[in-house]
């Protein structure tokens, strides 16, 4: 296989990485008004992904560089040409991660509605502009002669774009909930299986709408049979939710997501940025690509420590494999209002 | 102003910030893992009360160069969209290295250390801590190389036929001469600043007169001579790395030595004024302080060097790179710098620095064994200035090197001016601007707010934690350090 294959693919396994793994965790932030009742609820949800979400968002950054390193050409079209979108999503995940970090440093009420809030809008954001800029991505942008994106946010908000935006959305809500499911136990569990039994009829709906489109628009064999089967396991997983297998329905949305992801990127090889223009302008693996020499130290460097992070974040989730209940959520650990009532100072010794 | 104006106060604004927390948290990722290290060795409490206080301060810090390192990293396909491709093949590489290699190290071994209390053994734990630190070493590692290589470019070819600059030696990028002086600088400057931060927080909390932290004077008095120590000892380090800095750099890029000082003609036995008046871009300076030769020996080692002056710097590049901003794929017409901005930020990096060093020579001396401190007002203002002098330092030290060498974004490959993203409009770079700086000013005044709130509640009483095998969970006990 050529190096740019490879480097193709492995961009590919990293963007599908970070929406199988932050799938989950933008889901447990879209639907933390929906699912928890309680604040000690809430605390459920933000601790059922408190160890991961960090380590989940990372996929993104390496797949960000990993296009720079790889594809430059296809980096610098991209985000300079996704400006606004890129941005928001830049603003979303500012507050969405401070949110988790900083929620619990305050026992105080209005402190901690505003970060929910910040979670939630954090949340929703990019699970929906991710899919309108990737439905973009693959369906094809004006591009013109020097590379350059000549469209600009309106472009890109096009039915094909918004549906692409639903669909993740979708997805990425089920996903959450049957996580939620998965990871909890009492009310918040059964409410979270049957959120996700109604969400996800929604999601599969818009999920085999997007993919039949984006088959017939730009699609192959291959990326036809990934999207059919993407259906099948997001149905599949449906089916399990619905038993109570929790651990088979994460499978099925875990599957599903994957596949469409990849069906995606099969649909869009040989091209990275097809342009809508002129497919003369078309940013593609090989003229987008860096040299071989940078992409053979690459492959090394991937080759050797791609395992070894595999291995630690698997332990991780290992490590906190255990079901969290409300009966595991501490009091408050927060600064109150009452720890900065002064004391009375005692008389000075000096 | 144009697009090229706006990306590049944002590029300042924005990685300015970034380095504002960035050294707390390679630092205290360090002084932390030590505590917890002598903790389980020695079972002193102390130690453990510290951890767990410096824990929660190094996580409020690190939230913010968290969200902020992500901007970074996007915004160079954003804003300087030529740039990425021009460099793409060279700088790309060490970026999506520090990805793969650094930040996965450290957001998982952080997220098993905050939420592991309970469920690692002791030494699995402080190792966490451990691996945190060798992730943002590994980290400083991967991104400095590629700043270095913008401050001096080796191991690549200029390539006509793509337009670009292409890597051919991964190890010459790795291991730039530029680089191996200004890691160590930059880790040391890091530390110091940590120490200083540990220092003031004890200070602070030393001279507080409320009963709660009276009673613990005797671990303040630890915290503070800990900070001391770290701050004085780096802050050694800091000075000889920057010493060996500035050879090199005279050597690679002897404009910005010229700038640094504003020295217009090549001298010998080069002096360096610690200050001056007279016209802004020194081109009529009076030296008011001035040490004979001490520019000299920055520059060469030696008190009688040469040191190449701003105008003949000026003649030779224009000799080499030509006057005509359209020639070729580098443009400029001026090689000079903005001198005052040069000159003075070198002056607050050193001076800040050193008065830094100097705070904490003076708290160990009068702390030292068998004094009895009364805390004088004077302790709470050094608790104050000594950890922002630090940060301060820091922050002009990047604003002199980054502005040392414009024109230039690559050294002698491309301008600035060139790299900035063409397709992208005034309105978009306005709203980019504006949104940025006005949620990182709101959020500075969140976390200043929370950081000043945890330092005024110190240190909680000990606590054991349990002793666990791997793995172990026990089924009904409350979470540790839940959110
Ligand atoms: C606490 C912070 C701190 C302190 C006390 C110092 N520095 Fe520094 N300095 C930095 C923090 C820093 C920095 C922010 O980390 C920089 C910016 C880029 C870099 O490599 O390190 C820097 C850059 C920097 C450069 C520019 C390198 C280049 O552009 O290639 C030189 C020559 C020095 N330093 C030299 C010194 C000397 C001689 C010092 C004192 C004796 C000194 N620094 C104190
Ligand atoms: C964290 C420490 C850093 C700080 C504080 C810093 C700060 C700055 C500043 C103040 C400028 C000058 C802005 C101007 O000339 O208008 C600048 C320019 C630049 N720096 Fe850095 N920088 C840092 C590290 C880096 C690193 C590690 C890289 C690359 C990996 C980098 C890439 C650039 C680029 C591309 C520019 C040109 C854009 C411009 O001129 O604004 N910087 N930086
Ligand atoms: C302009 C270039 C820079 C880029 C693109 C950049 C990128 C990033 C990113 C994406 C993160 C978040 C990592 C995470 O999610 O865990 C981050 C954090 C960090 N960066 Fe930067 N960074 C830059 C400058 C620097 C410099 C110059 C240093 C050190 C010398 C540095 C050291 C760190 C460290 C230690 C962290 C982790 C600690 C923290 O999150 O506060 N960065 N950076």
């Amino acid at each position: 296989m050529e190096l740019t294959t490879v480097w193709f693919s492995l961009i590919a396994i990293l963007w599908i990485g970070y929406f199988v793994l932050e799938g989950f965790d933008f889901g447990v932030g879209m639907l933390l008004p929906f699912l928890a009742r309680s604040e000690k609820e809430r605390r459920v949800m933000y601790n059922t992904v408190g160890p991961v979400w960090d380590g989940n968002e990372v996929w993104l950054l390496v797949a960000g560089g990993a296009t720079f390193a790889a594809f430059p050409e296809w980096y610098a079209t991209l985000f300079s040409g996704f400006y606004l979108p890129l941005l928001l999503i830049l603003v979303a995940l500012i507050i969405r991660n401070l949110a988790f970090e900083y929620r619990g440093k305050k026992d105080d009420d209005a402190w901690r509605r505003r970060w929910d809030i910040c979670l939630v809008i954090g949340s929703w954001l990019p699970a929906v502009l991710w899919g309108v800029a990737f439905a973009n991505i693959v369906a094809g942008v004006p591009i013109d002669a020097d590379k350059e994106f000549t469209g600009n946010l309106f472009t890109l908000l096009n039915p094909l774009g918004l549906l692409g935006g639903l669909t993740t959305a979708a997805l990425f809500a089920t996903h959450g909930a049957i996580f939620v499911a998965l990871k909890t136990d009492g009310d918040i569990r059964h409410r979270a299986r049957a959120t996700a039994t109604q969400l996800g009829l929604v999601a599969a709906v818009l999920a085999v709408a997007f993919m039949v489109w984006m088959q017939v628009k730009t699609g192959d064999v291959a990326s036809a049979v990934a999207f059919a089967v993407a259906a099948v396991a997001l149905l599949g997983g449906l089916a399990a939710n619905r038993a109570g297998r929790e651990g088979w329905a994460f499978v099925g949305t875990f599957m599903a997501i994957a596949l469409a992801v990849g069906g995606l990127f099969l649909a869009l090889f040989p091209d990275v940025m097809p342009s809508t223009t002129d497919t003369a302008f078309s940013l593609t693996t090989t003229n987008a690509a860096a040299t071989a020499y940078t992409l053979k130290v690459m492959t090394w460097v991937a080759v050797v420590f791609t395992p070894i992070v595999l291995m630690y974040q698997a332990w991780t989730y290992w490590i906190f494999r255990k079901r969290i209940t409300v009966a595991h959520i501490p009091e408050p650990t927060g600064l109150r209002p009452e720890d900065f009532v002064d004391a009375p100072a005692t008389a000075r010794e000096d | 102003m144009e697009v090229l104006d706006i990306a590049r106060w944002q590029f300042g604004i924005i990685t300015v910030y970034h380095f504002l927390f960035v050294p707390l948290t390679i630092g205290l990722t360090f002084l932390i893992a030590v505590m917890e290290t002598v903790w389980i060795r020695t079972k002193k409490e102390e130690y453990l009360r510290l951890v767990k206080f410096f824990s929660k301060l190094f996580l409020i810090n690190f939230a913010l160069g968290l969200v902020t390192g992500i901007v970074q990293e996007f915004q160079f396909g954003m804003n300087w969209s030529d740039y990425s491709r021009f460099v793409g093949d060279v700088f790309g590489a060490p970026l999506a290295v520090e990805g793969l290699l650094a930040f996965f190290l450290e957001s998982t071994f952080l997220g098993l250390w905050i939420f592991g209390w309970d469920k690692l053994p002791r030494a699995l734990h402080a190792g966490c801590m451990w691996l945190v630190h060798l992730g943002t070493l590994a980290s400083s590692w991967f991104i400095l190389a590629a700043n270095s290589w913008m401050q001096h470019p080796v191991g690549h070819t200029y390539n006509p036929e793509t337009g670009r600059a292409e890597m051919v030696d991964f190890a010459a990028v790795m291991f730039n001469k530029v680089q191996l002086v200004t890691f160590p600088h930059v880790i040391m400057a890091a530390y110091m600043t940590a120490g200083a931060f540990m220092l003031g927080v004890g200070a602070w909390l030393y001279k507080s007169r409320r009963p709660q932290h009276r009673k613990d004077r005797d671990l303040h008095r630890l915290t503070i001579r800990i900070g001391a120590w770290a701050c004085l000892l780096a802050g050694i380090g800091v000075a000889i790395s920057g010493d060996f800095q500035g050879k090199v750099m005279t050597e690679v890029q002897p404009m910005k030595m010229a700038a640094a000082e504003g020295l217009y003609e090549t001298t010998s036995t080069a002096p360096f004024s610690v200050l001056s008046i007279g016209k802004l871009d020194g081109s009529e300076a009076t030296e008011i302080i001035q040490i004979h030769g001490l520019l000299s020996f920055l520059g060469t080692g030696d008190f009688n060097g040469t040191v190449e002056g701003i105008n003949p710097l000026r003649e030779k590049y224009i000799a080499e790179y030509g006057q005509d901003p359209g020639a070729a794929y580098f443009s400029a017409g001026d090689y000079t710098p903005v001198i005052p901005i040069t000159y003075w930020s070198f002056r607050f990096m050193m001076g800040l620095g050193m008065a830094t060093a100097f705070g904490a020579a003076v708290i160990l001396f009068v702390t030292r064994r068998g004094r009895r401190v009364q805390p004088g007002r004077w302790v709470a203002w050094a608790g104050i200035a000594v950890p922002l002098f630090a940060i301060f330092a820091n922050s002009f030290g990047w604003i002199f090197t980054e502005m040392g060498r414009q024109p230039w974004v690559v050294y002698g490959l491309m301008t600035t001016e060139n790299a900035v993203s063409p397709g992208v409009s005034t309105t978009e770079a306005w709203i980019s601007l504006i949104t940025l700086t006005l949620l990182y000013a709101v959020l500075a005044v969140v976390e200043v707010g929370l950081l000043m709130k945890y330092i005024k509640k110190g240190p909680e009483a000990f606590h054991e934690p349990p002793d666990v095998k791997v793995g172990g969970n026990d089924d009904d006990k409350p979470l540790a350090f839940a959110y």
